[in-house]
């Protein structure tokens, strides 16, 4: 019978293969991605990056808002039933304004790509390799990595930041509908307040943050892909999984950009 | 020289040896007919000899290079001598079946594209497909999407053709039509052919040499007429359709009236 501790090594081994082949197909794919690149690389590639893009990114615009908008009002009333108490009612300009460029945006944004995109590539890479279609692909002497994985990571890296950027606004403009409705605060002067209130350094840890989670999510996506081993029942098994691994290694990576930003008293 | 030449080729899988010391010449021009069983170890040496996947030990050259050993660069390359076309079709779903054509003259050649198109139609042409080019792969019937896997396969007109499987799963005549036209590619375009099959009508209507694979070992190499008039029980038992042993009538129907006397449980 299996030890705990033989539980728990093999376990380890696991999610440090996990983690090594992630590496590998990320360092693989940086060496690849000149190919996606418009101009100097393969015009077919950067069509399909431009693809991705519209998959990943515009077609996410309605939802990625939506959420940030419901978020933007949550986070807007949730802190005015607190803040009133001690007549800083106009603190909730900050608590959105800044909770959102720093953390929400990005994060809310990640969530929603990680759900719409990275299971989406987890399913096709997953067919794609049921099907004999990476194989195809290898015996026509066309690498998997530079051809289909490339463009997603490129595309991811271009869109995921841009919808943080429109999740941060929606998020902002929610909260100043609030301040409007409750307290008749001229959106001119929330926006004035704003602006005030938020750092381009808050922008910038923002949009670090985003590069980080787009290739969280494309490289945990892909992956799940690439290592399906069976029928379609592994597929269904690797999409969800690519959203559970994705979310959550976001949540960590998240939580350990938020450390580093603090301890570099940028926060 | 042989254009390929296998020598002492074993595979394992996880400790299960499924191709056992394996040798087999293939001559510039002539037709190999892989025939075996199911788990005979026919699709695990094509794999070998289209390089995707490596050995345990021993040996594959394909035009004078080993792909068990050379550089990824050097596989790609001798990969454009090789066209395969798959047991699934493995067409990319995401094309239409022209665009399944030309993507290996747009990804390795520099040829304009009003080139590449009448190449494409030519290679469509030959399979009988020209006015289907259009139509993605999920729009075809099971022995159109063969045919259009062999026209992508025939793309770069290649020196050496992989069918694996070719008319499997296909009703009498369309696998007849295939056969005819693996014959007219071998005549007209002089190619080195490898077919994995186990229907016997068809190999040997193609075959210029059969070599019978049972267990992860050749049980024969010959000529069509050498094999026909092998002595070998086990080329016998294939040729014949003689089955293995198996359950007779006699225990099975004592199993049955033993279980309806209730004495017996499916336990």
């Amino acid at each position: 019978m299996e030890t705990v501790l033989e539980s728990v090594g093999k376990k380890t081994l696991t999610q440090l293969d996990y983690v090594g082949s992630l590496n590998i197909q990320l360092w693989a794919t940086l060496r690849a991605m000149v190919s996606a690149l418009p101009f100097v690389g393969n015009r077919y590639r950067w069509q399909a990056t431009v693809r991705q893009m519209l998959q990943i990114g515009v077609d996410a615009f309605p939802m990625v808002s939506l959420m940030a908008i419901c978020t933007g009002f949550i986070l807007a009333m949730q802190g005015a039933s607190e803040l009133r108490r001690f007549g800083a009612l106009h603190y909730v300009i900050d608590l959105v304004a800044v909770g959102f460029t720093r953390e929400l945006g990005p994060l809310l944004t990640a969530i929603a790509v990680s759900g719409r995109s990275g299971s989406a590539f987890a399913a096709e890479i997953g067919t794609m390799k049921v099907t004999e279609e990476l194989d195809a692909l290898r015996v026509m002497a066309l690498e998997p990595i530079e051809f289909v994985l490339a463009p997603k990571y490129l595309a991811a890296l271009i869109t995921v930041p841009c919808l943080s950027i429109l999740s941060n606004f929606c998020g902002i403009l929610a909260g100043g509908l609030f301040m409007f409705f409750s307290t008749h605060l001229t959106p001119l002067l929330y926006l004035r307040y704003v602006l005030t209130s938020i750092e381009l350094q808050d922008v910038i840890t923002g949009l670090i943050k985003s590069v980080v989670f787009a290739t969280i999510i494309a490289h945990v996506g892909c992956l799940e892909g690439f290592r399906v081993r069976g029928g379609p029942d592994a597929v269904g098994r690797s999409t969800t999984s690519a959203v559970v691994r994705s979310t959550f290694l976001v949540i960590v990576a998240d939580a350990v950009f938020t450390a580093i930003f603090y301890f570099m008293g940028r926060h | 020289m042989s254009i390929i030449s296998v020598r002492d080729l074993v595979v394992e899988y996880d400790g299960r040896r499924v191709l056992d010391g394996l040798n087999l010449d293939i001559e510039q021009g002539e037709t190999m007919v892989l025939l075996g069983g199911s788990g005979s170890g026919k699709s695990t040496l094509l794999r070998q000899i289209i390089g995707l996947e490596r050995p345990k030990s021993g040996s594959v050259h394909v035009k004078g290079v080993d792909i068990t050993r050379c550089s990824e660069a050097k596989l790609r390359k001798t990969r454009l001598s090789i066209g395969v076309a798959f047991q699934s079709a493995a067409l990319f779903n995401s094309l239409s079946v022209q665009d399944n054509v030309a993507l290996m003259l747009r990804e390795h050649t520099s040829l304009a594209p009003s080139i590449i198109d009448l190449m494409v139609w030519m290679k469509l042409a030959v399979v009988g497909l020209a006015d289907f080019g259009q139509l993605h792969p999920q729009e075809l019937s099971g022995g159109m999407k063969k045919r259009g896997a062999v026209a992508r396969a025939l793309a770069l007109d290649p020196e050496i053709l992989v069918l694996d499987e070719p008319s499997a799963g296909l009703d009498p005549i369309v696998a007849a039509e295939l056969d005819e036209l693996i014959l007219l590619l071998k005549h007209a375009l002089q190619m080195t052919v490898i077919v994995v099959t186990h229907e016997m009508p068809s190999a040997f209507r193609i075959a210029d040499r059969i070599a019978m694979l049972y267990k992860g070992a050749f049980r024969a190499v010959g000529t069509k007429d050498e094999i026909q008039a092998s002595k070998d029980p086990r080329v016998r038992q294939f040729l014949d359709r003689i089955p293995d042993d198996m359950a007779t009538a006699s225990p099975v129907a004592a199993y049955f009236q033993k279980y309806l006397q209730g004495q017996e449980t499916y336990a």
